[in-house]
């Protein structure tokens, strides 16, 4: 009885965030196209010409012009003073990145891959992360860390962990994982003019990737808001929440289950921390069926905790078990066809949406 | 930090060149090293071709060339360099990106130590006296006044803050005994524009520069006044206004952070420069090693102050390190350094006052290694005498007391007496059991302190949570302390 009461209540509170998801951009207009790499860099560009104050440092950003081409031209544009190419000692341009940051200025700190930050993730969680709660607001940290996160191809188990689980779970950080190019665009730049330090996870997969992209998101003004999720796709049989790469997986799954009479609804998270959990239970308690996606491991993973706030605030409505569809439980192997079973694919999507919707025999009954 | 795979063609195709340059320069090393000791690893440009610098190697062919290619030092230097190996006058040397290096026949290991320990620079001898011919700053009576007044606050404080522990008014202190002049004399030597990233034992620096005793206690207490909001164990000080940041307790984090604000004040063109402590424990951390280099690279404007005490809580600095101190790591990492007499205040004012002016004014990085002695505990938390004779506790508390001996320095100037240090002495007392009587009566920090400034705006989820919280609280007051406001 007090569950049906606290789901009203909170069903009511819901309604109020909807105005959110009308947010929902529409792709139909836009013609012209983009690619991931070039979405991120002139977000760069376009907030280091904005505010004096924003640089960009670490590991050949400047004359190499970044690992992945991602800096390109700016240090032609804006000088080795502000396109700083660092020593290869991870913890020292964190530190540094902090530093600046607690004086004042809002540096931009590449890691080659995410993986590398493991070497400078005192500087992350307890200098940037709790600095401004520990001197009571005397000390804000306004830096990002990006770079790409999770995993690439072939490249073994110290370059391809998703690290969104690991970040998202310390306060006073943000973590943004950005999908397409009006993603990559509107999220960067809203890191780069948020106050907190923010964790900005790419994919190294996608920035190659064009996407089509609208006037709007080209205008130098476009900003992203953080901590709302996206509908990529409405649907009404089952609820398919992703972030960066698994965003593409989920809706080509979209696709396939279409065809058997499933309507998918595919949510791109955007942002992990802060968790746009209306968002997905408002989309559970429409579906009544979720599937998460991740291509982190699966224990204490995103996957874990948006199953949780959905137990603990839509129990309810759930009239399937939700299904966790994420990295398998070991670092990742090197070789190809061992990669291929330990990450996430279009049919591990397909099939869990099927087994969520009672279209397939459950695991159990088939072994 | 490993190398890392790149899988797109592109960044292949970049990489190719150097790849391609360093097998080769595998190929040839044997027959530099054979034929010649003339050696030279000409610089080029991307751009440039790595076809028309071998042809112009070969055109010299009575020498061998090695060849290695790098984007980073492309410059008119390099080209100058690369000229003259085919003059050829010098054979004995190579032009080495970033620095010559002299060939020689000998093979010698350079020694684990220097033939002689670095010298340690003083002023004062033990006794307050002008050591003769001392190369030193003048100080003004006033300065001299301040500083040894500070000096005596700062060991009042600890003595009393320690006793307030004791009795359990506070859960932690720390002192800083027998560092006082180090606290104090790099203060002075500063000016009110230099930030401070401090470890934790230099609570002085906050003296000198105006923070209350009340405001200590405040933050010790963690009431409402403090300007941490009680969010961090006692002595971990920060105020923006005296441009102190925040304690960090996790050892050397702060240096790194120093030498990325000291880049900042470089690239806004301050007068300025940054001021970073640590103790010889924390010279072990990553972060010291870090720090230096980037120091040196980005020649930012900052002064790293080691506080060679002999002990890391109980590890002796021989189990520390097996350099001859600190200060000849400097060397080893492009940063002019100094050994200076910790506990002589004249000594460690001059050599900070120096070092201030070389970094703002050359933008240059000065590590100052001071040698004194931790005469307290480690902290609240240690007892030193299970691990150290208590004999030699005494001897550095009472023979080498650094407030003493600048005392005597004060006096033999005329500028202090038996009068003005009871007087003195009996104020700081009485200031300060005013200060924690008033500090206990504050009331603690709101409950809605416990939820702000994790974010710059207050999240949907801490709201909620502060709005449980507060019903908790109303529905059982009584498990709740009564002295903080909800």
């Amino acid at each position: 009885m007090l569950g049906i009461v606290r789901q009203k209540v909170l069903g009511q509170s819901l309604q109020k965030v909807r105005p959110g998801v009308s947010l929902l951009r529409s792709y139909s207009s836009a013609a012209k196209q983009m690619t991931v790499r070039e979405a991120l860099n002139s977000a760069l560009d376009e907030e280091m010409s904005a505010d004096p104050k924003v640089f960009l440092m670490g590991e050949e950003v400047g004359e190499y012009q970044g690992a992945y081409k991602i800096s390109k031209g700016l240090l032609e544009k804006y000088g080795p003073e502000r396109v700083l190419d660092t020593p290869i000692t991870e913890a020292g341009f964190t530190g540094i990145g902090v530093g600046a940051a607690y004086y004042g200025l809002k540096p931009v700190v590449e890691f080659m891959t995410f993986n590398f930050s493991m070497q400078a993730i005192d500087h992350i969680i307890n200098s940037a992360a709790k600095s401004n709660y520990m001197s009571a607001g005397q000390i804000s940290v306004p830096i990002v860390f990006r770079g790409p996160n999770g995993a690439a191809a072939g490249v073994g188990a110290q370059h391809s962990q998703c690290y969104a689980a690991w970040y998202a779970s310390c306060p006073g950080l943000k973590v943004l994982t950005p999908y397409n190019s009006e993603d990559a665009r509107g999220l960067l730049k809203a890191a780069i003019r948020d106050p907190d330090p923010v964790i900005f996870l790419e994919n190294e997969l996608l920035y190659g990737e064009s996407f089509p992209v609208s006037d709007e998101v080209l205008d130098s003004s476009f900003c992203l808001p953080i901590g709302k999720a996206k509908i990529e796709r409405e649907g009404k049989d089952v609820t398919i929440s992703a972030f960066s790469k698994m965003v593409g997986h989920a809706l080509k799954a979209a696709e396939i289950l279409e065809k058997d009479g499933i309507d998918a609804e595919v949510i791109n998270l955007r942002s992990i921390r802060p968790l746009d959990r209306s968002t997905i239970n408002t989309s559970v308690r429409k579906t009544n069926r979720l599937i998460t996606v991740e291509e982190g491991f699966p224990q204490h993973g995103v996957g874990a905790e948006i199953c949780a706030s959905v137990v603990e605030e839509s129990f309810g409505y759930l009239d399937a078990p939700v299904e966790r569809v994420a990295g398998a439980d070991v670092p990742m192997p090197y070789a190809a066809n061992l990669e291929r079973m330990a990450v996430p694919q279009v049919e591990d999507i397909v099939r869990a949406a099927k087994r969520a919707c009672y279209r397939s025999v459950p695991l159990a009954a088939a072994a | 930090m490993a190398f890392y795979l790149k899988n797109s063609r592109n960044i292949i195709n970049n990489l190719k060149s150097k790849v391609g340059l360093s097998s080769l320069m595998k190929q040839h090393s044997c027959s530099c090293l054979n034929h010649n000791n003339y050696c030279r690893f000409p610089a080029s440009t991307a751009t440039s071709p790595f076809a028309p610098q071998l042809n112009n190697l070969d055109l010299n062919s009575h020498k061998r060339g090695c060849l290695f290619m790098s984007q980073r030092f492309e410059s008119t230097i390099a080209e100058k360099q690369f000229a003259s190996v085919q003059n050829g006058e010098d054979n004995q040397a190579l032009d080495f990106p970033g620095g010559k290096i002299i060939f020689s026949p000998d093979m010698r290991f350079l020694s684990e130590s220097p033939s002689a320990h670095t010298y340690c620079f003083r002023v004062l001898d033990d006794n307050g006296q002008l050591i003769k011919q001392s190369n030193y700053i003048q100080v003004s009576e006033e300065i001299a006044v301040k500083m040894y007044s500070d000096m005596v606050t700062l060991q009042t404080m600890d003595t009393i803050f320690y006793e307030a522990q004791r009795q359990g008014r506070i859960s932690f202190y720390v002192t800083t005994i027998g560092e006082e002049a180090i606290n104090i004399a790099s203060a002075a030597a500063l000016t009110s524009d230099d930030f401070v990233f401090p470890q934790y034992r230099e609570p002085g620096v906050l003296i000198w520069r105006g923070f209350t005793l009340q405001e200590f206690a405040n933050q010790c207490f963690g009431n409402r006044a403090d300007y941490g909001k009680g969010r961090q164990m006692p002595i971990h000080y920060g105020s923006n206004k005296h441009k102190y940041f925040t304690v960090s307790s996790t050892i050397a984090t702060q240096i790194p952070h120093a030498v990325g604000a000291a880049y900042s004040l470089k690239m806004d063109k301050k007068d300025a420069c940054v001021v970073t402590y640590f103790g010889d424990g924390g010279t072990s951390e990553g972060d010291f090693h870090a720090a230096l280099n980037f120091a040196a690279v980005t020649e930012a404007p900052v002064i790293f102050i080691c506080r060679n005490n002999g002990w890391a809580i109980s590890t002796p600095t021989s189990d520390q390190f097996r350099s001859d101190g600190i200060a000849v790591r400097g060397q080893a990492y492009g940063v002019q350094s100094i050994r200076v007499d910790g506990n002589d205040a004249l000594a460690m004012y001059s050599a900070v006052h120096t070092a201030r002016k070389m970094a703002v004014n050359e933008h240059r990085p000065i590590l100052i290694e001071a040698v004194t002695y931790r005469v307290g505990h480690h902290s609240t938390s240690d007892d030193s005498t299970k691990y150290r004779p208590a004999e030699e506790i005494e001897w550095w508390r009472m023979a080498r007391d650094p407030v003493t001996r600048f005392r005597k320095w004060v006096e033999s100037n005329g500028w202090w007496s038996s009068e003005a240090e009871t007087q003195l002495r009996s104020s700081i007392r009485n200031q300060l059991l005013h200060a924690i009587q008033m500090a206990e009566k504050v009331e603690k920090p709101p409950v809605e302190e416990l939820f702000t400034d994790v974010y710059d705006d207050l999240p949907s989820n801490l709201r909620e949570q502060e709005k449980l919280l507060r019903e908790t609280i109303s529905r059982h007051p009584q498990d709740f302390p009564a002295d903080v406001p909800h």
